[in-house]
């Protein structure tokens, strides 16, 4: 049996930034990724380095994700240096659109709210009405009604982060095992059994992040992880010269031209398959806002399933039964890559959860069990 | 009776019995039949008039002035007038770009199909759909492939069905396989000149062939293949044995240079032809949730079919090449199989001897066709270029190095090197790298393609413009889901724009 | 790239990059592209090469031209109409789109 110091099961953005960051910091870990056409978020994500309207009602969300859009220049530029690609990171900030006044009143009154949580300490933030909104922004059409914008937002390429983190790790001597999804995890004295089709690997310490598998592992290792289903819908269309002036949550121009198009949530379907009725609906609003999209075609289009804890928010935990595990779970991967890699990984090579991650720990599901 | 050609998509009926994307002779074959049981049919096709590629223009050429397309061509006549009698809905230029699974009022199996007539979309339903989607050439991979004037051979013949023209010369024609002869032998036959046929051939696999030859000399396949390698030999220049292909040219083809075990020769050359064989169009069965298996005899994944053509997803059936390479007559009786099983599983019509014996008459177009695939399967250097600088992906100019290099990352399989890299993420969707990653990806890890896989695929399976798919209905159920919040009566307002 | 094997009975005209063109009625643009005289359609999007039509089957996509003002349409899927007007590309399509007279207000 192979004895390691470190696993990291999981190869997504999550268990990449994690595992380079642990590689920066001397360890060098083992990744255990599943296969080719497992659920994967990180190949569905709309690539966004986001901050506006996160962490309602979860205000340590909200600054945790305003902390690594801070961070996130630091960590593209030591990336580059690890892998010689560069992520494109622009954070230029980003426009919430509103079709309806509703949908305006609503984001307001959320940014307003994640305001007051965070006592002012989340990114500021202006609402737009419909002259202002045109005034800024001359492509956009006449039934934006108005909308929401604020300077700490930004995106990369989500694809060369990806392909960038993995590069970055290896290159630092970290291992990667495509192909290996685990089956069991089984807690010994000195360390954990990891276990599936045709291996059977001995770790120290282990880091689960896995994505939705966290669900079905978590347990093993005395850790829970409660998701709920949610599946993205993304459009992208053929490539064109840049035009887009801003970047938004549902429609962004990448850098090498094609236009993204998001972002949908559908919480009773299991199927991969893309849907027409979800295309249409993301269309028709992508054209309203942009009136001039409406000759681009679709050239793909994917969906993906989001690991959504239950209340939205991520969860970092470190087992209490067997401390030598750990914990991470969350969307935003895109987002969050910079503190995974810059802070988390730092704090799971030490062995020390900070404070400001003992937050985000799944004790809170079971608190509610109780209550 | 006659077929009802239908030019725009509101002039579609909104449910059908049986629908047949394909009006080559497998999709033809298949509407005879089905329109024969007086099933509602319709056909949706790319072309502008039905015959496929195979068949392409068969209801314009005359034989007195096309003759060098040769015997095998004109057999699409008499199965095109027949389409051309038979009652249903024909729409040409119609490209069908999804296919999703739905249930009817009384929860039997649907499938809603997107499709685009004259730039308007629209959703349409099926009881059953037969894909009869044909084949593609098997991409070749070669140092310049992507310059002007390098086309496949299919390309050429095409151009040779549907307006009778013909590649300036002098011509190379580079590859393997039965089509490349063909087309030579058309090309010669219409008066071509100064042409070169390059054989890609491995020469072993002729000894591998040969344990098909039994079941070859008994095939209908026999007198026409060497009938046709002779006259081919006799009009034409033929090098066999080419081991190495190398296209030449700044910004247009100049030439080629090859090598044989023996030498090295450059030839000068205006229009270069290339052709490895033909795989199964698999992008919409894929894109439709059929799953896939590969074929190790004709190196390409296939969709997992039965004898009759059901795939294991209920109501899609898939006749034809695109189910694995068969040929037009075999796909024509696989054609009418196919609707004949969707009629049967709709309770439309009991077919079952009728079935049993077309199966035994296609049963002879098998025959020999082992033989073929083993002698024409193309050789490893074409299947994975060498050369790293050779471009793999020809819309994001992906080169077989740089795939090469991500290989070493050890990425579980194609999809994922597609999402480092963008191989296949270009608009033609992998239909033109799709076989050549999967083949360098099994070569750099010494595993069978097959264990490799292939890219899913999503809908829309050809591009499709915005306005068309904004002025789809919007479903409550979808509004909610992009918007957040259930749709209150203003934003019905949103169904429907005009265009 | 192509030449005819007999002349054109029935002309239909269109134009390329404002250069008269003439074709047999039924030709596919592709076919009558190449069977004029016109060796390149566009420079493709990632490095500016230039790409003609290659599968004349709606399979590989390089055929993409501009066809009355509507970008990125497949030249070997269209079959010539009388007036067409025909634009090569370069690279990525620039937005907005050229689009007919009120196009983008019907839209909305």
């Amino acid at each position: 049996m192979q004895n390691v110091d470190l696993l990291v099961i999981g190869g997504g953005l999550v268990g990449a930034a994690i595992a380079w960051g642990l590689a920066r910091s001397g360890v060098k870990p083992l990744v255990l990724d599943g296969s080719d056409l497992d659920l994967r978020a990180s190949r569905a994500n709309f690539a966004l380095v986001w901050v506006q309207g996160k962490g309602l009602h979860a205000p340590h969300y909200a600054l945790w994700s305003y902390s690594s859009a801070k961070i996130w220049p630091t960590m593209a530029a030591a990336l580059y240096e690890d892998s010689g690609i560069d992520v494109g990171l622009i954070q230029n900030g980003g426009f919430t659109f509103a079709l309806a006044d509703e949908e305006l009143e609503a984001i307001q009154a959320d940014m307003e709210c994640i305001a007051s949580e965070t006592a002012a300490h989340a990114p500021i933030f202006e609402v737009l009405d419909r002259c202002q909104t045109r005034e800024r922004l001359t492509h956009v059409g006449p039934d934006v009604v108005g909308s929401v914008y604020s300077p700490a937002d930004g995106h990369v390429n989500a694809l060369r982060l990806f392909h960038a983190l993995h590069a970055a790790m290896i290159g630092r001597g970290a291992s990667y095992r495509a192909n290996h999804k685990v089956d069991a995890i089984r807690p010994v004295a000195d360390g954990f059994i990891v276990t599936g089709d045709g291996f059977s690997i001995m770790s120290r310490k282990i880091v689960l992040a896995a994505g939705l598998e966290n669900e079905r592992l978590a347990p093993m290792v005395g850790l829970s992880c409660p998701l709920k289903r949610s599946k993205g819908q993304v459009l992208v269309t053929e490539k064109c010269k840049p035009f887009l002036p801003c970047l938004s949550p549902t429609i962004r121009q990448t850098d090498e031209g094609g236009v993204m198009i998001g972002d949908s949530e559908e919480t009773d379907s299991s199927s991969i398959a893309t849907s027409s009725d979800i295309t249409a609906v993301l269309a028709s609003r992508a054209i309203r806002v942009f009136p001039s999209l409406a000759n681009l075609s679709v050239v793909r289009s994917w969906t993906g399933f989001r690991v959504k804890t239950a209340d939205g928010v991520p969860i970092y935990d470190r087992s209490p039964r067997h401390p030598s595990a750990f914990l991470v779970a969350c969307h935003s991967g895109v987002t969050l890559a910079a503190n995974h890699a810059l802070v988390v990984a730092p704090q799971i090579s030490a062995s020390q959860l900070s404070e400001e991650l003992s937050s985000f720990s799944a004790r809170r599901f079971h608190a509610e069990q109780i209550a | 009776m006659t077929a009802r050609v239908v030019s725009k998509a509101e002039d579609l009926l909104p449910v059908y019995d049986i629908l047949i994307v394909g009006a080559g002779p497998a999709g033809m074959a298949a509407a005879i039949e089905a329109s024969k049981a007086g099933a509602r049919v319709v056909v949706l096709d790319e072309n502008p008039r039905p015959g496929g590629q195979i068949y392409r223009e068969i209801t314009r050429n005359r034989p007195g002035e096309r003759s060098y397309l040769g015997s095998d061509y004109w057999k699409g006549k008499p199965l095109a007038d027949l389409f051309a009698e038979c009652s249903g809905d024909y729409a040409a230029k119609a490209t069908v770009w999804s296919i999703e699974h739905t249930e009817d009022g009384e929860g039997k199996d649907h499938h809603r199909v997107g499709l685009t007539v004259a730039g308007v979309a629209r959703m349409i339903e099926a009881a059953a759909v037969v894909l009869a989607t044909g084949a593609q050439e098997r991409p070749m991979s070669v140092p310049g492939w992507t310059l002007p004037g390098v086309m496949t051979a299919g390309a050429a013949q095409i151009a040779l069905k549907s307006s009778g023209v013909v590649p300036s010369a002098p011509v190379v024609l580079a590859g393997c396989g039965p089509l490349l002869y063909l087309l030579a032998s058309q090309l010669a036959d219409a008066g071509g000149h100064n042409i070169t046929l390059l054989d890609t051939s491995q020469s072993l696999l002729r000894w591998e062939a040969l344990r098909h030859l039994p079941g070859f000399l008994g095939s209908p396949y026999l007198v026409k293949g060497l009938g046709l390698l002779l006259k081919t030999k006799r009009h034409i220049r033929v090098v066999t044995r080419v081991q190495s292909l190398a296209i030449l040219g700044q910004n247009t083809v100049e030439g080629v240079r090859f090598a044989t075990r023996l030498k090295t020769e450059a030839l000068q050359a205006e229009t270069v032809l290339l052709h490895q064989g033909v795989v199964p169009a698999i992008n919409l069965a894929t894109a439709a949730g059929c799953p896939l298996m590969w074929n190790e005899r004709q190196r390409a994944f296939q969709p997992v079919t039965d004898a009759e053509g059901r795939t294991p997803r209920r109501g899609i059936l898939i006749a034809g090449d695109s189910a694995g390479i068969v040929g037009a007559q075999a796909a024509e009786m696989g054609g009418r199989i196919a609707a004949l099983a969707a009629l049967s599983d709709l309770g439309l019509a009991k077919s079952a001897s009728l079935i049993r014996d077309l199966q035994g008459r296609r049963q002879r177009f098998f025959q020999g066709r082992d033989f073929l695939d083993a002698l024409y399967s193309p050789a490893r250097a074409f299947l994975v270029p060498s050369d790293p600088e050779t471009i793999v992906c020809r819309c994001e100019e992906i080169s077989a190095g740089k795939l090469r290099e991500v290989i070493t990352l050890g990425p579980p399989g194609p999809n994922q090197l597609k999402t480092f890299i963008r191989c296949g993420m270009g608009p033609c969707q992998g239909r033109l790298c799709a076989a050549t990653v999967t083949e360098i990806m099994a070569a750099a890890k010494g595993m069978n393609p097959g264990e490799i896989g292939t890219y899913r695929l999503r809908s829309p399976v050809k591009p499709v413009r915005l306005a068309e798919l904004a002025a789809l209905p919007h479903a409550p159920r979808a509004l909610k889901a992009v918007t957040g919040r259930d749709p209150v009566d203003h934003q019905f307002k949103e169904e429907g724009h005009s265009l | 790239m192509l030449s005819r094997l007999r002349e054109i009975e029935q002309s239909v005209h269109f134009t390329f990059d404002g250069a008269s063109m003439r074709a047999e009625r039924g030709d596919m643009l592709a076919t009558a592209l190449l069977a004029a005289g016109v060796h390149q359609v566009r420079h493709s999007v990632v490095s500016g090469a230039p790409r003609a039509p290659y599968c004349l089957m709606g399979v590989c996509f390089e055929c993409l031209v501009t066809v009355d003002g509507v970008q990125n349409r497949q030249a070997c899927l269209i079959e010539v109409e009388g007036g067409m007007t025909v634009l090569s590309q370069n690279g990525a399509s620039s937005l907005p789109p050229r689009s007919g007279p009120d196009e983008g207000r019907e839209v909305l």
